[in-house]
């Protein structure tokens, strides 16, 4: 043992961590993603739970059961908005990986701003809608499941405005972006998730 | 399987996968209820058949061409987790290494349960197969043989694939227990192995319990 390595040991009463060992088959970076997915499927799939169990043990005629309407079409608007805000993260992200700093930053600006007008859209249709959450099973789920998503908008959009900060700051070159892969990555999950969300309660 | 939040790319592709999964099953239901709970059930079924008969497709791991001393030499990479130290696979590696240069890789792959594997709790799978690797490199050293030895993946094909990535073997000898004992042969994993990796590849079978009566007796 070196001189060094000696001290170092010495220095930690022998008690420093293992060396890290890992595979090419599951990286720290890859099961830590699986484990976040798992964990967002397993929360998203709870709620959707009770909203099918609820939907099941009331069995009424039409869905969703009288009195409540939802707002189709105005769902459908937000839904384009949202997966055209996919589209401008993908766009930021293929423009970062050819050194167009100036794509990156309108692609980020154009996906925050999208990801802002759902949220609104949002906020507004739940003023609109004439039910609460307190208004019987169905309401309580539909605010559930649809407030969930929009707590995963809100952090995405957190996640995205660091981002913009840091494009504009010049933080990012098509070497190094891996925090605009990861808020992608997030921003996807979040697409995808209003999709399944969307088709379930709103088309279903 | 492979995961399809791997990158962004990948991720917004899944994007668009979700969209037209989706868009058949509410066409369908607009149709009529049960044509879409079909709908949802064919495609359910093939994007499973899909994420878990992909391994099968994946082409062989491209070799890394690694600077070899001399001419003459001979690269094998042995694979085996309990048998590593068996008196059969040693004299088929000596057999091996006569009249050549040989450069003999051990890779023992640390076997560990799936829980503990998941949690990373792979500690005392590495230290077991440490244990069995040092003692084989050990008893090919004192048989004049140049060999060095790692720990694997619990996996034996992703073990091969690892040290074919960075060893580049002229070939690959995997030692397993007899048939109806060996947990590797049930899996295929010789097969597998042949059909995936476009490299020679030599099965030892080593009988340990005989062994140890022939010892004991």
């Amino acid at each position: 043992m070196s001189a060094a390595a000696e001290a170092h040991g010495h220095g930690h009463g022998g008690e420093h961590p293992p060396p890290i060992h890992y595979s090419s088959r599951v990286s720290p970076a890859i099961l830590g993603m699986f484990l976040f997915i798992a964990s967002e499927v397993m929360l998203f799939g709870s709620f959707f739970t009770v909203y099918f169990f609820d939907r099941v043990v009331a069995n009424p005629s039409e869905w969703p059961p009288p009195p409540f309407e939802l707002p189709i079409f105005v769902a459908f608007v937000n839904t384009c908005i949202l997966v055209t805000s996919s589209f401008t993260m993908h766009w930021a992200t293929t423009a970062i990986k050819r050194g167009n700093r100036a794509g990156l930053q309108a692609g980020l600006v154009l996906t925050f701003m999208m990801g802002l007008t759902f949220l609104l859209t949002q906020a507004i249709e739940y003023h609109r809608l004439g039910f609460n959450t307190g208004d019987g099973a169905f309401a309580s789920t539909f605010f559930g499941l649809t407030g969930l998503h929009g707590g995963h908008v809100f952090v995405g959009l957190s996640i995205l405005f660091v981002m913009v900060i840091r494009s504009f700051r010049g933080h990012f070159t098509p070497d190094h972006h891996h925090g605009i892969e990861i808020a992608g990555i997030y921003w996807h999950f979040v697409d995808i998730m209003w999709i399944i969300v969307y088709v379930t309660v709103y088309l279903l | 399987m492979r995961n399809p939040f791997r990158s962004e790319a990948e991720a917004y592709r899944l994007v668009w996968l979700t969209i037209g999964y989706f868009v058949l099953i509410v066409a369908g239901s607009l149709i009529n209820v049960w044509l879409g709970f079909i709908v949802f059930v064919v495609e359910t079924a093939v994007v499973l058949w899909l994420v878990f008969s992909r391994r099968s497709d994946e082409p062989p791991p491209p070799q890394v061409e690694s600077a070899r001393t001399r001419e003459d030499e001979r690269r094998i990479l042995v694979v085996a987790n309990e048998t590593v130290g068996g008196r059969e696979l040693l004299e088929c590696i000596e057999r091996k290494s006569a009249g050549v240069a040989e450069k003999v890789l051990v890779v023992c792959p640390a076997l560990n349960s799936p829980l503990r594997h998941w949690v990373s709790d792979e500690d005392g799978a590495r230290a077991a197969a440490q244990v069995r690797l040092d003692s084989s490199v050990a008893s090919m050293r004192a048989m004049g043989i140049e060999a060095t030895g790692q720990i694997g993946d619990g996996d034996p094909l992703q073990a091969i694939e690892d040290a074919v990535r960075t060893f580049s073997p002229d070939e690959v000898v995997v030692s397993t227990h007899p048939e109806g004992r060996s947990h590797w042969l049930e899996r295929g994993v010789v097969e597998r192995a042949r059909e995936r990796f476009h490299v020679p590849l030599t099965h030892v079978v080593v009988d340990l319990e005989a062994g140890d009566r022939s010892s004991s007796s």
